[in-house]
């Protein structure tokens, strides 16, 4: 089409190929101020790695470097676990409205610095705008004010009528969601009264030294949140610290068994949030369209780099060419591409590693017969990238049906009773997340019970929010983080 | 999918001639249509909103909903002098700047018909007149024929018919597609939409079904309001209503327009229904020939935000004339 020739890159992937090209609307850097490099958080400063080591952090979308780190060893995490336990004793000795007020704060200046902090971790991380603008950081302030609101209240919480906190929590986050997963781990952490050391992801780092940040502008005392950018090395000597009195992960599922195993037979009280298969299970009285814009949630939200992704969609025969045709047509519409553009629908995948594995496992899943189809858009030459992809004529047999992939790839599966969509969803060593679409109440509620998953959403997916606990059974973990449910984790009630 | 292959009206009769048939077959019909979740439906809609449109995708949406709209007056206190101006500006809607598109229609009462026709005469503006007994549509088919035509007789282009939602919500759905069946017959040449008060039709679910019954009743266009109700035009409600016609094409060949009207306002949101368009029904309807504005007001601020983009100044509504 002639248009087409003419138009800028943003509006090039306009697939529709239509009059109306969507001109570049990008959201600006500036709002960022990105130092040359940035130290560990121990103790209240920013300091160096003891052996002096660093690292740099990359920009998933351009590949550029965006900053300089200091890399985390045995010895930084040592001294970090100290400082967190020196504080331990009077954070644990404030009233609780007192280390509310500390919470409250950092939520407020969360949001204050909303739009710098979304603009960081698309930087950093390659996920849309539209995401941490819309989603990541309203649900990051969220957090820290639901907990915030529990700090005064914990005699209420079921656990008995003083509770105790734990002590000091290791807590080790992925590169999917970095802030978010750090707000799922500090703020019921300081709430109940522990101290903590978290190593965020060697591959997003930075938002979580920006958090340092804010905890030193909100005037929390020294040693309560220590952070350590690193890599597993880091990871691995935090959990096996022995003066860390209570381990949090979430990540994959190997990496959860490995610590699992070091963890054993101490007292430290442990929470893993792992992978996923998560089904989302279609009925043939499902609302339709609804269903595949929810489908389409379940799956590229964030690349498909999501635990609790819908990454099998289980669909009832009798509408299964109805559902994919739909799906196919409307992710047509996906626009990939500049993560900083606001209409930008499908950004990069974090690291040439994760890319590997999603081309590794579709790769296997063409191999082994399944039917593959992907949006036609134009990748970018730099960056790491996939296009939004789907896979039909899968069986429960297939790699891409039993492995978790983590991107944005749809492995579509029918079935033809309801308890044959039963018996598939829970036919997988995971359980953390389903959806049902159905308009039948009662089958709604009939399937939910059968389902061997924590997370269960009936004509939605993907919706989170922190009141709500969140976790998994069976290989997905145990555990739950957000809700009343979630300060258990942080909380002695033995 | 008969997609590229375009239905005659007597092949979609007989295509759907089991449903239309009986009373029983469009009950049947209808109510086997997926349903529809609210929540689902207004998040995609609120998610289309935030989209964002500027610089040279803003100008082609400015441009593009100007020339969609059907400049409305539809008042007691509606004289010749007032719809003679209504006229002239949906002919010359920026006289300081006549690239301006011109809209595409105005819409009247019947009896301003003539009065429109001749204000318009020579452009290639369009006359729309509402008729049956509108807004309420309460009176008897007789009446509502004899409304339609006098306003075609009158010369207008279109007729923008409303549905009997008493019938409608009673269930009593052969009614409905009866009289959308003869206004159109009535309507002859002109192109008839059917509004169907969404507002006061209350659940998505009817809103879907209205649209499939309008569709198979004739229907050339769907239209969503009177403006007349507390609930007029939303994102949600024309986002379904877009569905609708992209799903009976596919299924017929068969394109149907869209007009959302009452309550759109701004040029902002404007151009947020001209996104629901584009990424719902696609860049077909992308013309005024398939998708209108019923706005009365909309039009000033989609002319200031014009001069703003093409000058770098906010200019005032003193730079626009008021009609």
């Amino acid at each position: 089409m002639a248009e087409m020739s003419e138009t800028t890159s943003g509006a090039a992937k306009d697939a529709f190929g239509g009059p109306f090209l969507y001109a570049p609307a990008p959201e600006s850097r500036a709002v960022v101020d990105l130092a040359p490099s940035y130290g560990l958080f121990i103790d209240g400063e920013f300091t160096e790695a003891a052996d002096g080591q660093v690292f740099k952090t990359l920009s998933p979308s351009t590949e550029e470097v965006l900053s300089e780190v200091a890399r985390a060893g045995a010895e930084d995490v040592d001294r970090a676990v100290k400082a967190a336990r020196r504080a331990f004793g009077p954070w644990s000795a404030l009233p609780g409205a007192e280390r509310a007020k500390y919470l409250f704060r950092i939520a407020r200046i969360i949001q204050e610095r909303s739009r710098e902090l979304a603009v960081l971790e698309t930087l950093d991380n390659g996920k849309p705008i539209k995401e941490t603008r819309d989603s990541d950081l309203p649900l990051v302030a969220a957090h820290f004010f639901y907990y915030a609101g529990w700090a005064d209240k914990l005699a209420h919480a079921g656990f008995g009528p003083d509770p105790r906190p734990l002590g000091v929590a290791a807590q080790v986050i992925p590169w999917n969601f970095p802030l978010l997963m750090l707000a799922w781990k500090i703020a019921p952490a300081l709430a109940a009264g522990n101290t903590v050391v978290l190593k965020p992801a060697e591959t997003t780092p930075l938002s979580a030294l920006f958090f340092a940040d804010i905890c030193r502008s909100a005037g929390l005392p020294k040693g309560v949140v220590n952070i350590l950018p690193g890599y597993g090395d880091a990871g691995a000597a935090l959990t096996a610290h022995p003066d860390v009195d209570k381990v949090a992960f979430t990540g994959s599922t190997a990496v959860g068994k490995e610590i699992a195993r070091t963890v054993a037979g101490t007292r430290k009280k442990l929470t893993l949030e792992l992978g996923g298969k998560g089904a989302n299970i279609v009925f043939d009285d499902a609302p339709l369209d609804q269903a595949v814009e929810g489908i389409v949630s379940g799956i590229f939200f964030n690349q498909g780099q999501v635990c609790c992704a819908g990454s099998r969609l289980l669909v009832q025969e009798s509408v299964a060419e109805e559902v994919v045709d739909a799906l196919k047509r409307r992710l047509t519409t996906l626009r990939l591409g500049d993560p900083l553009d606001k209409n930008t629908d499908i950004g990069a995948i974090n690291s040439a590693e994760q890319l590997a594995r999603i081309t590794e496992l579709t790769d296997a899943g063409e191999a082994e017969g399944a039917e593959r189809w992907s949006a036609p858009c134009e990748l970018p030459s730099t960056g790491h990238w996939f296009a939004p992809t789907v896979f039909t004529q899968v069986t429960q047999a297939h790699r891409i049906a039993r492995e978790e992939i983590f991107g944005p790839v749809l492995s579509v599966l029918t079935f033809r009773t309801p308890a044959e969509a039963v018996a598939k969803a829970n036919n997988t060593p995971y359980g953390l997340s389903a959806g049902i679409w159905s308009e039948k109440g009662s089958r709604i509620l009939a399937v939910a019970e059968k389902l061997r998953a924590g997370v269960v959403w009936a004509n939605s997916f993907n919706k989170f929010d922190p009141t709500s606990p969140f976790g998994g059974y069976k290989e997905s973990g145990h555990g739950r983080e957000g809700g009343r449910h979630g300060l258990e984790a942080y909380l002695d009630v033995r | 999918m008969l997609t590229g292959v375009s239905m005659s009206r007597k092949e979609l009769k007989s295509e759907f001639g089991d449903v239309t048939a009986t009373e029983t077959g469009l009950r049947r019909f209808l109510h086997g249509l997926p349903g529809v979740d609210p929540v689902g439906l207004e998040t995609r809609a609120a998610a289309l909103g935030t989209r964002s449109i500027k610089t040279t995708a803003k100008a082609y949406a400015l441009d593009l909903a100007i020339s969609m709209i059907d400049l409305t007056t539809l008042e007691g206190s509606d004289t010749a002098g007032k719809v003679r101006a209504l006229g002239a500006k949906a002919v010359l809607p920026d006289p300081s700047d006549r690239s301006t598109p011109q809209t595409a229609a105005v819409c009247v009462y019947p009896d301003m018909v003539a009065t429109a026709k001749a204000a318009v005469a020579g452009s290639p503006v369009k006359v729309a007149s509402v008729a049956t007994g509108f807004p309420a549509g309460r009176v008897t088919l007789d009446v509502k024929l004899a409304d339609t035509r006098e306003a075609v007789a009158a010369g207008a282009d279109e007729i923008d018919m409303v549905i009997d939602r008493g019938a409608f919500l009673a269930g009593n759905y052969g009614k409905v597609h009866e009289e959308i069946t003869a206004v159109k017959e009535a309507a002859g040449d002109a192109r008839l939409k059917v509004i169907f008060e969404t507002g006061e039709l209350s659940t998505y679910d009817n809103i879907r079904r209205a649209s499939w019954l309008s569709m198979l009743a004739g229907a050339d266009f769907i239209k969503t309001s009177t403006g007349k109700v507390g609930v007029n035009a939303t994102p949600a409600n024309t986002l379904l209503m877009l569905q609708a016609v992209r799903d009976f094409r596919d299924r017929t060949g068969v394109q149907i327009g869209v007009k959302p009207a009452g309550g759109i306002r701004t040029a902002k949101d404007a151009v947020k229904f001209l996104v629901l368009v584009n990424e719902t029904a696609g860049p077909d309807w992308l013309d005024s020939h398939w998708f209108r504005f019923g706005a009365s007001s909309l039009l000033g601020d989609l002319l200031m935000q014009r001069q703003k983009l093409r000058t770098g100044r906010y200019s005032g509504p003193d730079y626009v004339t008021v009609d």
